[in-house]
């Protein structure tokens, strides 16, 4: 485990900006800010224009570390405590997770949840108890 | 201009994940950890994001339709399934064996670490996969009715 400190501050405003964010996509064409969905949406595009708005955003997203270093600094932290093993399983079960859940934590839990749809609101609530009881198991079960 | 718009959307996006601390697994992991070094922070990214969304889609919903597009595009499904419940599980499981969600690895990809380039790579793959897989029970489905 790698200790990380308490950032109420960061973390808040960053989060302001996700939601900032998630209005203005909403506001200018009309689309829901979920990561799933626009990636998704990029591998079976319905026209050429489609694909090029999820591009523009995700080329968008990228940059945004540099942005990040421009206003604090220096690069964004990212520490990964878990073996390449772990990420490549994780990552191929939260493609899979996602696509049968239709969203993930920006999708359902900042869009869906701001539209007080019930069904992102069941979604969060259950992805949330079963990273808890992965993170849980992994962390104090079969590592502890 | 429409590109260039939704270009900027995206760096704010970015910008805010990458802030925020959800680009970083070891913060998103801290967080779930709460029988260990537990890290609080995540609950201010969604307190900010949700409140902060959820503000700004009363106003956007007072229009008509959106500045740049003739409709809103909002998901149409209503029923809460199997299929939700079970998707959404397994991408928990996934979180929390990795730490990277979708929306945290995309932007971190400006870092160019490889871990972000390997997660993203296996995303990609496990969509593929389960769309191939929703299309075969499709297609079994309308060949036993």
């Amino acid at each position: 485990m790698i200790e990380t400190a308490f950032t109420p501050w960061a973390s808040l405003w960053g989060g302001v900006l996700i939601g900032f964010a998630a209005t203005l996509l909403m506001l200018t064409v009309g689309r829901v800010m979920g990561a799933t969905g626009v990636l998704a949406g990029m591998l079976w595009p319905s026209s050429g224009q489609d694909f090029a708005w999820r591009a523009a955003l995700l080329a968008g997203m990228v940059a945004g570390p540099f942005v990040a270093f421009a206003l604090t600094g220096k690069m964004p932290t990212l520490e990964v405590p878990v073996s390449p093993l772990l990420l490549v399983i994780g990552g191929l079960i939260v493609g899979m997770g996602v696509t049968f859940g239709s969203g993930c934590t920006s999708g359902h839990g900042v869009c869906g949840m701001a539209r007080l749809s019930s069904r992102s609101i069941v979604a969060t609530l259950t992805f949330m108890s079963t990273t808890f009881a992965t993170v849980y198991l992994v962390r104090h079960v079969i590592g502890g | 201009m429409r590109l260039a718009i939704v270009y900027l959307i995206g760096v704010i996006f970015g910008t805010g994940i990458a802030v925020s601390g959800m680009a970083n697994p070891a913060k998103v992991l801290n967080f779930f950890d709460i029988a260990g070094g537990w890290d609080p922070s995540l609950i201010f990214v969604m307190g900010g994001a949700l409140m902060t969304a959820f503000l700004g889609y009363r106003l956007v919903f007072a229009r008509a339709t959106p500045l740049l597009d003739t409709r809103f595009r909002l998901p149409s499904k209503r029923d809460i399934d199997l299929k939700l419940i079970g998707g959404s599980a397994l991408f928990g499981i996934g979180w929390g064996l990795a730490g990277f969600c979708p929306g945290g690895a995309l932007p971190a990809l400006g870092t160019g670490r490889w871990e972000v380039f390997a997660f993203t790579g296996a995303l990609v793959a496990g969509i593929i996969l389960a769309k191939a897989l929703q299309s075969a029970v499709a297609k079994r489905t309308r060949a036993a009715t």
